[in-house]
C-alpha cells in the first residue's frame, strides 16, 4: 500500500466522519438513548474502517458501512455488560431497525431530536453548546475546551457527566410538543448562537480555530432550518449569523489591527452573504411572529444598509433595541442599546442607560467599560473616561482590541 | 479558593521593563492590574527580576549544585506571579486569558497549597 493511498483513505474517513458523524450518533443514540455508547461505538467503527478500508478499498456506501459496524459494536457491548434483560428493548430496537431499514438508501435523520436533547432543561445550560458541538459535529473535547476557556480535562469530565445524565435521567429523544416548543427551541438556538459568539470573539478572524467554530454554528443553523423550515426564529438566527459573518474580512486592518463596525470599509463586506441574510430575514418576517433573533438580525440589516446609503440610521437601531429589551433583558442587549441611543440622541442619553445597570453585574464585563469610556470621553469627563478605558483594556483578551483602546485613551 | 497565576514572559517583555513605563505592554499590565483589583479578586503578587538574576540550587546525589539563572533552554521565563481569590479554575482561566502575558508568553495557573503550608509552619 502506497503512502498516498493511505492518505486518501484517511481523508475519506475524515470526510465521511465530518459529514455523517452527527447523523450516525443521532440515529444510534435515538435508539439506545445512550449518547456515550453511540459515540464509543462510532469511534470504534471509524478505527476499524481505517484498517479494513486501507486493505479492501472504500465500501460503496461508507456511511452505511459505519452504521452497521457501530451497531454491531453496541450490541456486543450490551451483551458484554450482561444486562440483557434490561437492555432487551434496546436490542430489539436495534435489530428491528436493522431489518426494516434499507441501509443503502439511507436512514432517518434524527439530528433534530439530538439537538433538543443537548439543550434539554435537565442539562446544565453551560453544557448545551459543548454537547452539541461534540455529538452533532464531532468536535473533540480539547478543541471545545480551548474555545470555552476551560481546562481540557474538566471539559472532558463535564461532557461525560452530561451524556451520562441523558442516559440515566431517561431524557427522551423526541421533538417537543407544540406547547413546549417555543421555550425548548429557544434553548437550541441559544446554544448555536453561543458557538457562533465564541468563534466570533476568538481573536476575530486571526485565529483559524475561532473562524471554524463560527462556520460550524452556521452549519448547525442550516441543519436546523432544513429540519424546521416553518420556524421564523431559526431563520432569524441564521440571518443574524450571516450578517455578522459577511463583515469578517473588514474587522481587521492590514496589520491585524481592530476596526470597529462604524469605521469598517463596507466594500470589504461580503455582498453574497448579505444577500443571503436579507433573503433569509425577509422570509422569517413573512411569518409575522417576531422574536429575539429576528430583531437582532434586523439591527444588523440596518448596519449593512450603510453600504447603500452611506450613513447609519441609529434611530431605527435604537427602536429595534427597545423592542429587543422587552423580550430579552440581557447585559449585552442593554449595552448595545446604550451605544445605539448615544449615537441617536447624544452620549448623555447612552450614559444614563449604562448608569441604570447595577455595578456588580459589570465588574468584569468588558463591553460595558469600552462603551462607558467612549461616552465619558465624548462628554469631556476625562478622569472618569481614563479610568473606564483602563478597565476596558484590562478586561480585553484580544491584543488588537487592547491596542485600539489604548490609542483611543491617549 | 486561591490560585497563583504564574506569568511566563519572553525576553522582549523583560526588556520592556527598562523603559519609562509608557510602552504598550506595561500600559496593558497597568490596566489589567486595575481590573483585577477592582473586580475584588486580587490577593497579592509581584513581578520578578529578569531570569538572569536568578540562581538555581539543587542537591544531586548529596552534592550541592548551584547554577546561574533558571533553565537556560526555555524561551519563556517566569516573570512574576499573582495570587487571586476565585471560585473555580474556570474563573482563573478567564483572568489568565486577559493577562497581557497570555498573548505574548504564557500564564500557568496553579492552586495554592495551604495544606502543605500548614505542615511546613508546623
Amino acid at each position: 500500500m502506497s503512502g498516498s493511498g493511505e492518505e486518501d483513505i484517511h481523508r475519506e474517513i475524515e470526510r465521511v466522519a465530518r459529514e455523517s458523524y452527527g447523523r450516525l450518533v443521532a440515529y444510534l443514540s435515538a435508539h439506545t438513548r445512550d449518547v456515550v455508547a453511540a459515540e464509543d461505538a462510532l469511534s470504534e467503527a471509524l478505527l476499524t474502517a481505517l484498517t479494513v478500508w486501507s486493505r479492501d478499498g472504500l465500501p460503496q456506501n461508507p456511511e452505511a458501512w459505519l452504521l452497521t459496524a457501530a451497531r454491531h459494536s453496541i450490541i456486543d457491548l450490551i451483551r458484554h455488560q450482561r444486562v440483557v434483560s434490561e437492555s432487551e428493548p434496546t436490542l430489539l430496537l436495534l435489530k428491528e431497525g436493522f431489518t426494516e431499514m434499507n441501509v443503502a438508501s439511507g436512514f432517518p435523520d434524527e439530528r433534530l431530536k439530538l439537538l433538543f436533547v443537548c439543550a434539554h432543561p435537565a442539562i446544565d445550560p453551560a453544557m448545551h453548546t459543548p454537547l452539541m458541538l461534540q455529538t452533532v459535529l464531532g468536535v473533540d473535547a480539547v478543541r471545545i475546551a480551548g474555545a470555552f476557556l476551560v481546562a481540557p480535562k474538566t471539559m472532558g469530565q463535564r461532557l461525560v457527566r452530561s451524556k451520562t445524565k441523558i442516559r440515566d435521567a431517561g431524557i427522551r429523544f423526541e421533538v417537543p410538543e407544540r406547547r413546549e416548543l417555543p421555550e425548548r427551541l429557544e434553548a437550541v438556538l441559544e446554544a448555536i448562537y453561543a458557538a457562533f459568539g465564541i468563534g466570533w470573539d476568538d481573536l476575530a478572524g486571526v485565529d483559524q480555530r475561532g473562524q471554524n467554530l463560527a462556520e460550524e454554528a452556521i452549519w448547525l443553523a442550516r441543519v436546523l432550518l432544513e429540519l424546521m423550515p416553518g420556524e421564523p426564529e431559526v431563520r432569524g438566527l441564521l440571518a443574524l449569523m450571516l450578517y455578522c459573518e459577511s463583515r469578517r474580512a473588514a474587522r481587521r486592518g492590514p496589520d491585524h489591527e481592530y476596526i470597529p463596525l462604524s469605521e469598517q470599509d463596507h466594500k470589504q463586506w461580503s455582498s453574497r452573504l448579505i444577500e443571503e441574510a436579507e433573503q433569509t430575514l425577509s422570509e422569517a418576517f413573512k411569518c409575522g411572529r417576531p422574536g429575539r433573533f429576528q430583531l437582532e438580525a434586523a439591527i444588523q440589516s440596518v448596519h449593512v444598509e450603510r453600504a447603500r446609503s452611506g450613513s447609519t440610521d441609529w434611530a431605527a437601531i435604537s427602536a429595534f433595541y427597545r423592542q429587543l429589551i422587552r423580550i430579552s433583558q440581557t447585559l449585552g442587549t442593554r449595552i448595545g442599546y446604550a451605544a445605539a441611543l448615544a449615537e441617536a440622541n447624544g452620549p448623555g442619553a447612552g450614559l444614563a442607560v449604562l448608569n441604570a445597570i447595577e455595578s456588580e453585574a459589570v465588574a468584569s464585563y468588558q463591553p460595558y467599560w469600552a462603551v462607558r469610556a467612549h461616552l465619558l470621553q465624548q462628554l469631556g469627563k476625562t478622569a472618569e473616561a481614563l479610568d473606564a478605558y483602563d478597565r476596558a483594556i484590562g478586561l480585553a483578551e484580544d491584543p488588537a482590541v487592547r491596542e485600539f483602546l489604548r490609542k483611543r485613551r491617549s | 479558593m486561591q490560585f497563583a497565576l504564574l506569568v511566563y514572559e519572553r525576553p522582549e517583555a523583560f526588556a520592556a521593563r527598562k523603559g519609562d513605563g509608557s510602552d504598550p505592554y506595561t500600559g496593558a499590565w497597568r490596566a489589567y492590574y486595575k481590573s483585577v483589583v477592582e473586580a475584588g479578586v486580587y490577593i497579592g503578587g509581584d513581578p520578578l527580576e529578569a531570569p538572569e538574576t536568578g540562581t538555581t540550587v539543587r542537591i544531586k546525589e548529596g552534592k550541592r549544585q548551584v547554577q546561574d539563572g533558571p533553565n537556560p533552554d526555555a524561551k519563556e521565563q517566569l516573570g512574576g506571579f499573582m495570587i487571586l481569590e476565585l471560585p473555580s479554575l474556570d474563573h482563573a482561566l478567564a483572568w489568565a486569558a486577559r493577562c497581557p502575558a497570555a498573548s505574548s508568553g504564557a500564564v500557568e495557573i496553579r492552586p495554592l497549597s495551604p495544606g502543605f503550608k500548614e505542615k511546613v509552619k508546623g
